[in-house]
């Protein structure tokens, strides 16, 4: 298995700075260097930087490219400003999810950036080449030909403007993003994060991602693995594709109904999610505040008192920043009410908790 | 790489043994810390518990996994290293000094299956 997983552009600094290596949406990526907790509160406090050159970068050009972008996604890219970003998900026609990704709406007219999650490039690639019937549309999959670093936290300005050289992103605010040329190359800024803090999101070629984080790391900046990007986003209330949204549960369930614009004339899934707007679902996220140290961990049930199971842990830490255990679950919706009583079974015991918000920490973003 | 202590006795599931008399005095390998990472709870039995070689007697949990501590001996349990609870960080600093349970053990042969540092070297890699 391990010789069929991808590189990154940063792999070979990441084992030599003695990073603890492992699979992760098919690329052998960095799960940590000075350890999470270290590395987490450097991202809260300071600043930290992260390899996500495995996300995934696919351009959509052409004369329909807007209403193209639009049919697949479930936010509405026409109130896009040039220069500006926006979340949202793909659907299946019955409303699972294909992916969460953001859409860069570029200078160019009729031009979108769309980023996908690494573990899903090739099935979005796929999804988008099967939607495309009926759009004079180009869609061009270059997630191999960038490499991506963001750099997160409170003090992530002072080394994107000054220690890379981008002043001009200091004008950024959250979800816009800027291009910039080095040596004939295009490079993008973007104010995006998947932290809950303030933070730069940079993409560009390889040798250029190579050289800013040699830059990053001379100037301080704390090298930060997957497994505090896991508890970070965790924290700031962030779904993760693959635990919070799946081909089984729709943004609708995941309670994300705010980035899909269901007054949009048309988009893939849409009927779906109008009726389960309407009708409520099965099953609906929940964030569950325990009483206890006892940590619950992805697939570890969730009870009512008398053990009768009504969900299951679909993340969970104990939270490095609130320093209490808290996750995220999907329970039947009858006990989805915040307050509401639930126990989560960690290996022999129940242990009490109840549902609170699912954005567990204040993000810090500039407006 | 890990630091493995001379004279005490390890389980494959990583726990080492101190034997002191009757009683073993039971924690967990520098191996075993490390790769768990930052330590965040440790679930221990109570005193007077019994517990039972190839058991779980508790878990260590880490911020990314947790992982089942399991009894590499069998008896009651006369003590608990209660300063985990507010500082399950010792076993990251220091995994052999960190102790958990204390185990008055009802069979002493079962330290026969136990690996001694040489072989544990071997599969702490």
């Amino acid at each position: 298995m391990e010789n069929l997983l991808k590189k990154t552009c940063l792999h070979d600094l990441h084992v030599e700075l003695g990073a603890k290596m492992s699979p992760f949406g098919g690329f052998d990526m960095p799960i940590q260097y000075s350890g999470i907790i270290d590395e987490h509160n450097a991202v809260r406090r300071a600043a930290g930087v992260f390899d996500v050159s495995h996300m995934g970068e696919v351009f959509i050009s052409g004369p329909d490219a807007e209403r193209y972008v639009n049919h697949i996604f479930t936010n509405d890219i026409r109130t896009l400003e040039p220069g500006g970003i926006m979340y949202g998900m793909m659907l299946y026609p019955d409303g699972g999810t294909v992916d969460d990704l953001l859409v860069y709406r570029e200078s160019e007219p009729q031009h979108y950036l769309l980023v996908v999650n690494a573990s899903n490039i090739d099935k979005d690639y796929t999804w988008m080449l099967e939607q495309a019937k009926g759009f004079d549309v180009r869609i061009d999959n270059q997630s191999d030909a960038w490499g991506q670093i963001a750099v997160q936290g409170p003090e992530a300005e002072k080394y994107v403007c000054g220690t890379l050289g981008f002043p001009e992103a200091a004008a950024l605010t959250f979800y816009t993003f800027l291009d910039a040329v080095r040596d004939g190359r295009r490079i993008i800024v973007s104010r995006t994060g998947y932290t809950g803090e303030d933070g730069f999101e940079i993409y560009a070629a390889p040798e250029l991602i190579r050289n800013y984080w040699n830059l990053l790391l001379t100037a301080g900046v704390k090298p930060c693995g997957l497994g505090c990007r896991d508890t970070l986003r965790f924290e700031a209330g962030m779904p993760l594709y693959g635990d919070e949204l799946t081909a089984d549960i729709s943004p609708i369930m995941a309670g994300l109904g705010m980035f899909c614009k269901l007054d949009k004339p048309e988009f893939i899934g849409k009927e779906a999610l109008v009726e389960q707007k309407a009708n409520g679902t099965a099953r609906k996220l929940v964030g569950i505040e325990l009483a206890d140290k006892a940590v619950p961990r992805h697939g570890y049930p969730v009870e009512l008192e008398d053990g009768f199971e009504v969900g299951v842990v679909t993340t969970g830490y104990h939270s490095i920043s609130l320093e209490k255990s808290v996750c995220f679950a999907l329970v039947d919706s009858a006990y989805s009410a915040l307050g509401t009583p639930l126990w989560v079974r960690v290996r022999k015991n129940a242990f009490p908790g109840q549902v609170v918000k699912k954005r567990f920490y204040q993000t810090n973003y500039k407006k | 790489m890990s630091k493995i202590a001379e004279g005490l006795l390890y389980s494959e599931s990583h726990e080492w043994v101190k034997v002191d008399g009757n009683v073993a005095i039971i924690g967990v390998s520098d191996f075993a810390q490390s790769e768990m990472g930052d330590i965040t709870y440790v679930e221990m039995p109570d005193v007077d518990d019994e517990v039972e070689a190839g058991s779980d007697f508790g878990a260590l949990e880490s911020v990314k996994t947790s992982s089942e501590l399991i009894a590499p001996v069998s008896g009651k349990v006369v003590a608990r290293n209660d300063e985990l609870e507010d500082k399950p960080e010792m076993i990251n600093e220091d995994a052999y000094a960190a102790w958990i349970i204390k185990v008055e053990m009802s069979d002493e042969s079962e330290l026969d299956a136990l690996l001694n540092a040489a072989a544990y070297a071997e599969i702490a890699k």
